[in-house]
């Protein structure tokens, strides 16, 4: 049976695919995994899954059916708006709030 | 992706995931290479196993238990890569053990005294990690995520054999002609070591970007880095045209190429004592594996 370990390398930090090993049983892989990855302490903690358990995914990109620029962040082009409300100002044009009576 | 799109993809740095489909050539090329060097990791440990019983020390002994504990360690490893590309272990072993498939070449000599456990420790192990850290950037990411791990441990490794010499140089003269015994014992293998001097554009494993550095190319990173630790020392190089030109190019009397070929296609002075123990080991261990199989079923 193929097992595939993750590993996190100081607490907090993301797992990250380290290897696959081949085990009968759990308790087998995860004896291997600690003397792979765990013999000189280089790792906080492991993940050892089931190869079969994992999905695969390739090209995951959902791509838009619509125009939906407003979930990105290259969604919003400011500067174009931000330069116009500028100059507005700086012709003389007063905030809202103030210079009325 | 055929092969030609495939050689394209590679060579602007992309890489292969396990499970992509692989055309056959890349496939054959990626088993034999990967094949070869777990067999190696696997004989490897065989030459400094001979000398833990023989160890000066406590501290030694545990030292290079440990390092040939992470030896075998790499071969499972990496005979793991090859059974997802196809092949199954018992196959590769099987293959190594009749004498199908090869192993480096450095691992079919005998070693006659510590010194000789100091140099391999230090020089053969300085040769592997430049060969080794040519494949980070395999193009079947697989092996590229495991050579992390093992080139994190090779480093302490050459730091083990480097500690080894220099105890021995700083010692008697006895210990210092160990030593230098040692080298001229080496010299010739370490300089086969990375291969005869093929364009790396004319090399198939360069061109599928399994490794990403010509033989030669290695040969003199291995030259430029080591030669100088080795004369500090006070030791020589046991070749009258080694030297370095004013470009920086190495010059060397040409390795024995016959040699290296007539070694790794298995008629080295250890070849069959070293297989005959691995065949040994496997026949007595066999009860173990059939145990665990079955305390898994």
């Amino acid at each position: 049976m193929i097992w595939e370990v993750f590993r996190q390398e100081r607490e907090g930090q993301p797992f990250q695919h380290a290897g696959s090993l081949e085990a009968p049983d759990l308790v087998f892989a995860e004896a291997y995994a600690r003397e792979f990855y765990g013999r000189r302490d280089e790792s906080f903690a492991l993940w050892i899954v089931p190869r079969d358990a994992l999905h695969d995914v390739r090209e995951p990109y959902v791509a838009p059916v619509f125009d939906r620029d407003y979930r990105r962040v290259d969604g919003y082009s400011l500067k174009v708006k931000l330069k116009e409300a500028r100059e507005r100002v700086g012709a003389g044009h007063a905030p809202p709030g103030e210079g009325g009576a | 992706m055929n092969e030609d799109e495939l050689r394209a993809y590679v060579q602007e740095g992309g890489q292969v995931e396990s499970g992509d489909p692989l055309p056959e050539a890349y496939r054959k090329a990626l088993v034999k290479f990967i094949e070869m060097h777990g067999n190696s990791e696997l004989m490897g440990v065989l030459p400094e196993r001979e000398w833990i019983l023989r160890a000066p020390t406590l501290q030694r002994k545990l030292a290079l238990t440990s390092k040939v504990q992470d030896e075998v360690g790499h071969a499972q490893l990496i005979y793991r890569v090859v059974e997802d590309l196809g092949k199954p272990r018992e196959a590769c072993l099987d293959d190594l053990l009749a004498g199908r498939t090869k192993f480096h070449n450095v691992f079919h000599y005998p070693t006659k005294t510590w010194g000789d456990v100091g140099v391999i420790a230090w020089l053969v192990d300085a040769a592997a990690i430049i060969s080794q850290k040519a494949l980070l950037k395999c193009s079947y990411a697989p092996y590229a995520r495991i050579m992390k791990k093992i080139c994190w441990e090779e480093s302490f490794h050459i730091l083990h054999g480097r500690d080894v010499v220099l105890a021995m140089m700083t010692g008697t003269d006895e210990q210092r002609e160990l030593v230098q015994e040692a080298v001229n014992r080496w010299w010739g293998p370490l300089m086969q070591f990375h291969g005869n001097p093929i364009p790396a554009e004319d090399d198939p494993m360069y061109q599928w970007r399994i490794k990403s550095q010509g033989n030669e190319d290695a040969r003199q990173q291995f030259l430029d880095g080591y030669v100088p630790q080795i004369w500090e020392l006070g030791l020589t190089v046991p070749d009258p045209k080694l030297r370095k030109r004013d470009d920086g190019v190495w010059k060397f009397t040409e390795p024995d190429w016959d040699e290296l070929k007539s070694v790794v296609t298995g008629h080295g002075p250890q070849t069959e004592e070293r297989l005959g123990l691995r065949r040994y080991a496997r026949g007595e261990t066999e009860w173990v594996r059939r145990a665990l199989l079955a305390e898994a079923a």
